[in-house]
């Protein structure tokens, strides 16, 4: 055997790779469910707390911007494990899917507060006086005017740090989650060959470069430039 | 006309931002069909004065009446007395995700609560009204300054406000476009509209003004009518501000 | 309430574990100081080099930074520390983190930086070249340090996030703060290493969070 072909026989083993395809694909399916998941409520979340900061009540701001400041400054990992290891001695045992869904929507609910935020606030203060002077109400003027703005402002910022974060579902192998990592890395261990791995890299860019080749398209459509 | 009851009282209004103190107990009552037209020197508070009428900016003390509903009182619905008080701004402040049409109905729609269609066929004729009905579907950044801020006055007029509130309506614009700008002024004055101005266009108030107000230092110092402020001002600070306008 | 204080905010297991703890944090400073400068060192020759007029040079730099910016830093980490030994070549835990983090940083770091860059109208290294600077010496004076200052803001977002994904040193065993506080709970039975280290993290990463806060919000205009 040349050294290619052990590099090959290591790495690319079509053997190794059949008998665990199955094992990947389901993992790709848990990550995407995971993703969406994350992706649904955190991006939610991040609006409703966005909005309710807009109404400018002093205590409930304080409250918000300190949850914000919390989630944006704990590292995701520090979270999920938290969650997972440390909420069960409070009699409260979240899944592995729970801890690691729970612990990356509250990051990204931060981090999309912080950017639909700066996006409401760099709306310009003409925009509110003149729907004000027709008439508008506060919810309607911040609904029809305001936001509409704002979201176009943040699309790109928002879609780099939603794919940021959300590639942090692989954090989920932490606490033993069956997604992509956690598969190729068991069926790895069971195997003694590192092509399973290979495939859950393959199965990440799959899943995430056409994302990102998007992302920078929309970058150039959506700029903060206006 | 100063026997009918003003359509606008303004009485005692005082405005502070922090330590500044911008309106020192400003009164001006406005005619039904007056156009009145507010100058001074920048700084003065004519704008924050503007923009107390329509509570855009909350007086600190004084009390405003505008077709007889009381402004300041807590009890007034103010969205819906602002419909009946049109704005236009320096800066246009159209909204740039709205078509022109878009812009004009959002109100209509949402604060007068008409259909969409009836909204349309309204928004239209308010723009057919400022020389624009060709422009319904542009967007404001297709649209030149002087194009934009006629939407700007669709946009208020079509709520068919009792008053009128310019605030420097031509001060962003180039010079070419400003006629444009003071002939849908002009027209909307014809059509007998109450208009308090605040501007630095001394053409059209000598043409078009009933009332000449001069404001210094958070103070109405002298009005009268347009030639009398022009051609004799009584005030030391009126005419030394007229002399400089005119050297321009 | 007596049940959560105990498992939480256990006053015997912290002063127990703060030693071990506070051993993490160092080890997590100092992979930062490793990580950061490197990162920004790739990242700075990923975006010089993307000025490139030459296709050839500026596409397979592109697809170096999508891949990296596609690829999860611990699917990256994993691979480099648990499928390297099959192929004969054994880094330790610490140098898996600093090869990871090189490729995975750098290509963010060198994203901003090229934005930046580019940020910069032409005329300035026009103005530059016609004083008979050099292209080096244009960059290097005149584009870089205004590059710099505009995407500010940036660079210190993304430092933030890479001091942040230093934890995940701890799934290779590197003692960083969060390994540290791991190992002291699965000692103690108690969750109280744990959000000790969590408040760590918080207390040094919070002034810089309020600061991204401001410069990212400078535009802040009054509104009713």
């Amino acid at each position: 055997m040349t050294s290619w072909d052990r590099f090959t026989d290591a790495f690319f083993n079509a053997r190794v790779m059949e008998k665990y395809l199955p094992d990947i694909l389901a993992g790709m399916v848990l990550t995407i469910e995971l993703a969406a998941a994350v992706i649904a409520s955190g991006l939610l979340a991040g609006l409703v707390l966005a909005l309710l900061r807009a109404l400018g009540i002093r205590p409930l701001n304080w409250l918000i911007v300190f949850v914000v400041d919390l989630f944006r400054s704990l590292p995701p990992l520090v979270v999920i494990v938290l969650i997972y290891f440390g909420l069960p001695s409070a009699g409260f045992s979240p899944s592995a899917f729970v801890s690691t869904w729970m612990s990356l929507a509250l990051v990204l609910m931060a981090f999309a507060e912080e950017i639909f935020w700066a996006g409401i606030v760099s709306t310009p203060k003409g925009q509110w006086e003149a729907a004000r002077s027709t008439g508008l109400g506060f919810g309607q003027t911040l609904l029809h005017v305001i936001l509409p703005q704002a979201l176009r402002l943040t699309i790109a910022p928002l879609t780099n740090r939603t794919i940021a974060i959300t590639k942090g579902t692989a954090l989920g192998t932490v606490v033993a989650l069956h997604e992509i990592l956690g598969m190729a890395s068991s069926a790895m261990s069971n195997s003694y060959n590192p092509s399973p791995l290979m495939m859950g890299a393959a199965a990440y860019l799959v899943l995430f470069l056409p994302v990102v080749v998007a992302a920078r398209w929309v970058e150039t459509r959506f700029s903060w430039k206006r | 006309m100063r026997l009918m009851p003003p359509i606008v009282s303004a009485k005692a209004i005082h405005k502070h931002f922090g330590p500044l103190h911008v309106l020192k107990g400003v009164d001006l009552d406005v005619a039904e069909r007056e156009l009145v037209f507010v100058i001074g020197p920048s700084g003065s508070g004519k704008s924050t004065l503007l923009r107390c009428l329509n509570r855009l900016e909350a007086p600190s003390s004084g009390s405003i009446v505008v077709d007889g509903i009381d402004m300041l009182s807590s009890k007034t619905d103010i969205n819906h007395a602002r419909q009946r008080i049109g704005m236009v701004f320096q800066s246009f402040n159209l909204y740039p995700h709205m078509t022109a049409l878009g812009n004009v109905t959002l109100a209509l729609r949402k604060v007068v609560g008409k259909s969409r269609a009836e909204a349309e066929v309204l928004g239209r004729a308010a723009l057919e009204r400022v020389g624009l009905a060709d422009r319904a579907g542009h967007r404001p950044a297709e649209l030149s300054g002087g194009q934009q801020q006629r939407v700007a006055i669709a946009r208020a007029i079509a709520l068919e406000p009792r008053v009128m509130l310019f605030d420097e309506p031509t001060s962003a614009l180039d010079p070419e476009l400003v006629g444009s700008v003071l002939a849908v002024m002009r027209g909307l004055r014809e059509s007998g509209m109450t208009m308090i101005v605040v501007s630095h266009e001394m053409g059209f108030a000598r043409a078009a003004a009933d009332r000449v107000v001069f404001m210094d230092d958070g103070l109405i110092v002298e009005q009268g009518p347009p030639a009398q402020i022009f051609e004799s001002p009584t005030h030391g600070r009126t005419r030394a501000f007229i002399g400089q306008i005119q050297r321009h | 309430m007596e049940e959560i204080v105990q498992s939480f905010f256990n006053r015997e297991i912290a002063e127990a574990a703060l030693p071990i703890v506070l051993a993490g944090l160092l080890n997590t400073i100092l992979l930062s100081l490793l990580v950061v400068p490197l990162g920004l060192l790739g990242g700075l020759l990923l975006a010089v080099f993307a000025q490139s007029r030459n296709p050839l040079v500026r596409w397979p730099l592109m697809a170096w930074v999508d891949f990296f910016r596609a690829f999860p830093p611990l699917v990256l980490l994993v691979l480099l520390f648990a499928g390297l030994p099959f192929a004969g070549v054994e880094l330790g835990g610490f140098a898996c983190v600093a090869i990871a983090f090189f490729l995975n940083t750098g290509a963010y770091y060198g994203e901003i930086l090229r934005a930046g860059i580019e940020s910069i109208p032409r005329g300035q290294v026009e103005a530059a070249r016609s004083t008979g600077l050099s292209g080096l010496q244009s960059m290097t004076y005149i584009v870089l340090p205004q590059a710099v200052r505009n995407v500010l803001p940036d660079l210190l977002s993304n430092t933030l996030e890479v001091v942040k994904l230093t934890s995940l040193g701890s799934v290779v065993a590197v003692p960083e703060l969060l390994y540290q506080a791991r190992q002291a709970q699965s000692v103690t039975f108690n969750a109280t290493p744990i959000v000790m280290a969590a408040v760590i993290y918080f207390l040094i990463l919070w002034p810089v969070v309020r600061l991204l806060s401001r410069l990212e919000n400078r535009a802040l205009a009054g509104r009713t």
